[in-house]
């Protein structure tokens, strides 16, 4: 009984049950996101002076959905989706154990409904990371358990899959690198697990009275080995998604793999450790402690992400010189195919990643500089950058490539397509911008009333961060508009885009098995192992190979130099000592 | 049959131990678990755990 299809446009492999599995993650995860996103609106209105939109109470427990619905459900589902797909069909492996894969998904689709019923009850306005001694409904925590037990046993499969690959030598030689990145993001997602089992479920009994007391200090030292970890997770899953989208749109290989997987390496060994600069203001725990993990091993991860951001732009500078664009610095960027949104997505991610997020996110790390922003609204401003212009939209160019590839159907709205990612990505830019800015005058996050009004214990900001917030405000609502173009396009050509086969139904969009006709394969032709590359045989010349991009880095260091040192200058006016 | 298991062989002889650690998805799973449990964890749980408590 055939088990495999092949997609007749780029050739990749779909298992019959992996690839529903893909479709009812990545489908379940927009919804989240669509929930996010309406949440975000509401958020983001009331944070811009001059609309105020909710009353105190009811921007928290929207506050504290907007950030479990979105940070937590929306990049988690899709994670699966990217991990079956990375180990099933990169692999052209059928998926291990699909049934357990689907209890999973069951139990994640149960666990987000218990948090979020819990939310939106009215009684877990705790905020996404629950600090105790605040309490929220035992069932806010359960649910978040339930949702990673099942996320952890999609790893598992994910782990799975790989054996059974290797046992049936599906591949040649080692995995391909987007198969490891998704590793990596696997390895990353254990330990993440493995530390939310540890605080959520004392927590969970503390919550039904079972347990005394939690120590806040306690918490939160473990609570951030989750809180961090998880959003190391996106990093190695949407840099392996560059790589997937470089290889496939430009034909682009990696400069060389061995530096890459390198990288990847030092992911694994140091990025979960710098979890600590979340508790650099943190009483209670050792300079050593601190700077062993921020200063010492974030730097080599930061190494890494460095690395990433250079080799994937570097590829596809050699692909597309290869193709005759080789005129000036630039001619291969110029002449990208800027109104694929798949392309426009991928460069925006990476770049909005490296220079927004990336420089802000070595800046806050730092012991000393961290104290002037810590708890204000620039920390928002930098995880936006990275989650949402990093990781959310290097998903959504994702998305848009699987549309026709697993989805069989075609894109409706292709104009609106191609405006979306430049659409979110500005708004998201403004507010990540601006966030910043604001933080940096001390207003600070989480807040619903930045005039204190009848607040005996006021504070008055200067009249500057109210615009800077009015102007974030504007940003947000043009990223809302952008997420909403994403949600209709996509949701919208699951259900009435042109079938591109005719098996691909209705319900076959959200994860309904195709009829068997769809299926033709009996078992792939083994994946045979990649050629050794030009560009790798002749080290040393690589950096030539890719002067544009050697340029594009040289800029983003520029840029880092003299962020930093402007903080450090911030940072001496703190306390004026003449 | 004999031909096709040839170049697998072949693989095996001329793998790198430093191959041979990125090949191997589980042994980096220790390290991925290690690492942080050691150094991040168990080292930030010791110095909370070791605070003094205040005399009442
Ligand atoms: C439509 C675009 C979005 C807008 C306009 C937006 C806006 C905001 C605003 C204004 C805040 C509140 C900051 C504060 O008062 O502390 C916030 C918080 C947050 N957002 Fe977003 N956001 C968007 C999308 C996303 C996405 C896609 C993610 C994750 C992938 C995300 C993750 C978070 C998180 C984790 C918080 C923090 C919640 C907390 O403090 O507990 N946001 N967002
Ligand atoms: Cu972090």
């Amino acid at each position: 009984m055939a088990q495999f299809r092949q997609c007749p446009d780029t050739g990749l492999f779909f298992h019959k049950e992996a690839e529903n599995l893909m479709k009812a993650n990545a489908v379940a995860g927009v919804v989240c996101l669509l929930i996010a996103g309406i949440l975000a609106l509401l958020v983001v209105l009331t944070r811009w002076p001059a609309v105020h939109l909710l009353p105190a109470d009811t921007f928290y427990m929207v506050l504290t959905a907007h950030g479990v619905c979105a940070l937590i459900f929306w990049m988690i589902f899709f994670e699966m989706a990217i991990l079956y797909f990375a180990g099933s069909t990169l692999l052209r492996s059928r998926l291990a154990t699909p049934r357990w894969a689907w209890a999973g998904f069951v139990m994640m689709i149960i666990g987000a409904v218990m948090t979020l019923a819990a939310i939106f009850g009215g009684k877990s306005s705790v905020m996404m990371t629950s600090y105790v001694p605040m309490r929220a409904e035992p069932s806010f925590y359960l649910g978040l358990v339930i949702f990673a037990v099942g996320a952890l046993i999609g790893c598992f499969v994910y782990l799975g899959t790989l054996v059974v690959a290797k046992n049936e030598k599906t591949y040649e030689g080692s995995v391909p690198l987007v198969t490891f990145g998704a590793t990596v993001a696997c390895i990353i997602a254990i330990f993440t697990i493995a530390s939310g089992a540890e605080i959520l479920i004392p927590t969970y009994l503390w919550s039904i009275g079972y347990i005394s007391h939690i120590d806040p200090a306690m918490y939160r030292v473990i609570w951030w080995a989750l809180g961090h970890s998880s959003q190391q997770i996106n990093v190695a899953a949407h840099v392996a998604v560059w790589y997937l989208i470089a290889g496939v749109i430009f034909g682009a290989r990696p400069m060389s793999e061995k530096v890459s997987r390198a990288a990847y390496l030092l992911y694994i060994f140091f990025l979960q450790l710098a979890s600590a600069h979340h508790l650099m203001t943190d009483p209670g725990i050792s300079s050593e402690w601190k700077v062993f993990n921020t200063s010492y091993a974030m730097y080599l991860a930061v190494l890494a992400s460095m690395i990433h951001g250079l080799t994937v732009p570097g590829a596809v500078e050699v692909a597309q010189r290869k193709k005759g664009l080789t005129n000036g610095a630039f001619e291969w960027l110029r002449k990208a195919p800027w109104d694929n949104p798949v392309v426009s997505s991928m460069w925006i991610s990476l770049v909005g990643f490296g220079f927004l997020g990336g420089i802000s996110g070595v800046v806050m790390g730092t012991e000393q500089i961290s104290i002037i922003i810590h708890n204000t609204i620039y920390v928002p401003g930098h995880f936006h950058a990275t989650v949402v212009i990093g990781t959310t939209i290097a998903w959504m160019g994702l998305t848009y490539l699987l549309i026709p590839v697993l989805f069989r159907r075609k894109m409706i709205f292709p104009q609106a397509a191609k405006l979306q990612p430049y659409i979110f990505g500005l708004g998201m830019s403004l507010v990540a911008v601006f966030h910043m800015a604001a933080g940096t005058l001390g207003v600070a996050r989480r807040h619903w009333d930045m005039g204190f009004a009848g607040n005996p214990l006021g504070f008055e900001y200067p009249a500057t961060a109210y615009l800077l917030m009015g102007i974030a405000g504007i940003g947000g609502v043009i990223g809302v508009i952008g997420g909403a173009m994403f949600c209709v396009i996509t949701v919208g050509s699951l259900v009435f885009g042109e079938k591109l086969q005719k098996e691909a139904g209705l319900l076959q969009s959200f994860g309904v098995p195709m009829a068997d006709s769809a299926y033709t394969n009996e078992k792939p032709e083994r994946l045979p192992m990649a050629p050794a590359e030009a560009v790798e045989a002749n080290h040393g010349e690589a950096g030539f190979e890719a002067p544009g991009t050697f340029i594009l880095a040289m800029v983003l260091l520029v840029s880092f130099v003299i962020y930093y040192f402007i903080n450090w200058k911030y940072l001496s006016e703190v306390w004026g000592l003449s | 049959m004999a031909e096709e298991n040839k170049p697998d062989e072949q693989e095996d002889e001329n793998i790198s131990p430093w191959q041979q650690i990125i090949d191997n998805p589980f042994l980096l799973l220790f390290i991925g678990v290690a690492m942080p449990t050691v150094f991040y964890t168990l080292w930030g749980v010791m110095e909370v755990a070791t605070i003094p408590i205040a005399p009442y």
